[in-house]
């Protein structure tokens, strides 16, 4: 199959291209999640990104708070921004931030004014902004201007053998596209490491993975009890099949495919800035926290290969569910985007399943709903470090 | 082409995985062997489940579980060809 060369995306003001265009009402801390919600309640079409931080982080922490809350209003799959937050300053920083994108974006707070009088005017400048978003058009832009973000969930054997080598199979032909790609999932590495490490583009950057991987791996080590029973592989990936963290793990590096390499290592939530090619991000490998991390980089689209059944939404980022487990496909039937069990009976090869998930994922980018988005899955979740002040 | 019981991603892949819902008891099944294309049989000694493992050799404590063509874990228990490949015999060697 010869690789489409265009798609039907917005392109935002700082010429990045989104494949949905939503407005958001983005709370900076979860006191303000009460006020959002009731924003996107009276504005029909709004989306409200509630979570449970961004109140008394620091260091380290808080960085990575602002870069996920802020990269999250800028992508570009995000037409018009509300923020809503308790005080005026962390308010307006991450009002600022998302403004240099050139994307039209207001802040509201709480204090001094209430909850009623803050969602009464938020209500008002996001009718406006939902409406002008509504006169944006899809316009034809060339391949290169996706970014396409993968990690798996509920793994199991038929992962490792079929939806995540279908995963590699695109991404191996996307390659020469120029198309940012993203992989994750740090822990879910281990076992795998040094191959991951032979897959870097250069030694330097294999290092730098090594870096990465070694501390959370340290990380892991100091914290664990007796082992991560249940966690890694988790009482699904062994339900399934997988008996050890290096058998899942080296299902997992499928996902990268055969031959392409990645280009840099990006610290969670980092916007790549190096061109398009295949990024590795240091994140979680739970589900939800890794493709918001993703989602805040940039990413627009997301292929979330699974074996028992993992249901992840994102609120901005669609998610692309595919699985080769036969059970899966036919007993939650409506989370599947594209079923690829046919490869276990050998009625399909993997370049017929890679074909069929570069096409999946235009459909989408061009603005076919995912099962994810028809079912109002939404999960948000942070990465937080470790505790606040 | 659709009577594939288990399928061995390399050759020298010690476990293959069930992709049938539970593989026939004391029977003989049919491994795919991804890598090489061929075809090997081995006599199932226990019900196994989709997506789990079957021994394609006998395994003593101690022994090395070959998957993808990389170590995957340690024998924990002794394990005769045909048998289930899970937690029970087998574990971890990171953590």
């Amino acid at each position: 199959m010869a690789l489409p060369k265009t798609f039907q995306g917005y392109r935002r003001e700082n010429k990045r291209v989104g494949i949905r265009n939503h407005v958001i009402i983005l709370p900076v801390d979860d006191i303000s999640n009460a006020c959002a919600e009731a924003v996107a309640n009276n504005i029909k079409g709004t989306v409200a990104i509630p979570h449970s931080y961004g109140r008394l982080q620091f260091g380290a922490d808080l960085e990575l708070f602002f870069r996920t809350i802020i990269g999250t209003g800028k992508n570009p799959n995000v037409a018009a921004v509300i923020v809503i937050g308790i005080e005026p300053k962390w308010t307006q920083k991450v009002v600022d931030a998302i403004a240099v994108t050139g994307k039209p974006v207001e802040g509201f707070y709480i204090e001094r004014h209430g909850d009623i009088e803050t969602i009464m005017r938020a209500s008002r400048k996001a009718k406006e902004f939902l409406q002008w978003a509504s006169e944006k058009t899809r316009q034809e832009c060339p391949i290169s201007d996706l970014w396409i973000s993968t990690k798996c969930g509920e793994s199991d054997t038929t992962s490792g053998l079929a939806s995540c080598p279908t995963v590699g199979n695109m991404f191996d032909k996307l390659d020469s596209s120029n198309v940012h790609m993203c992989f994750g999932e740090t822990s879910e590495i281990t076992g795998a490491e040094t191959v991951c490490e032979a897959r870097a583009k250069s030694p330097e950057i294999g290092k730098k993975f090594m870096k990465t991987w070694n501390e959370y791996n340290d990380f892991i080590l100091e914290n664990k009890t007796n082992d991560l029973s249940e966690s890694q592989p988790t009482a699904g990936n062994i339900a399934g099949g997988l008996t050890t963290i290096e058998e899942k793990a080296f299902g997992n590096m499928q996902k990268i495919g055969k031959t392409i390499k990645y280009i840099d290592v990006l610290e969670p939530a980092e916007e790549p800035s190096k061109g398009g090619g295949l990024y590795f991000m240091d994140t979680s490998s739970a589900a939800a926290e890794c493709v918001t991390l993703q989602a805040a980089a940039g990413f627009v689209v997301h292929l979330f290969p699974t074996g028992q059944g993992n249901i992840i939404g994102n609120p901005i980022e669609p998610v692309i569910k595919l699985t080769a487990n036969p059970l899966t496909a036919r007993t939650m039937s409506e989370h599947i985007d594209l079923d690829v069990s046919a490869i276990l009976r050998r009625e399909m090869n993997m370049d017929q399943a890679g074909d069929a998930l570069i096409n999946e994922t235009m459909r989408v980018a061009n603005g076919r709903i995912t099962c994810a988005e028809a079912l109002g899955h939404k999960e948000f979740v942070i990465t937080k470090l470790y505790r606040s002040a | 082409m659709s009577n594939t019981d288990f399928i061995v991603h390399d050759k020298e892949d010690n476990v293959g995985v069930v992709v049938v819902e539970n593989t026939p008891e004391n029977q003989e099944c049919t491994g795919w062997i991804m890598e090489d294309d061929s075809t090997i049989k081995i006599k199932a000694n226990v019900k196994i489940p989709l997506g789990h493992k079957i021994a394609l050799k006998d395994f003593k404590t101690g022994d090395t579980i070959i998957k993808y063509g990389y170590d995957i874990g340690k024998v924990v228990a002794d394990i005769k060809k045909g048998d289930h490949v899970h937690v029970h015999n087998v574990k971890t060697k990171k953590w």
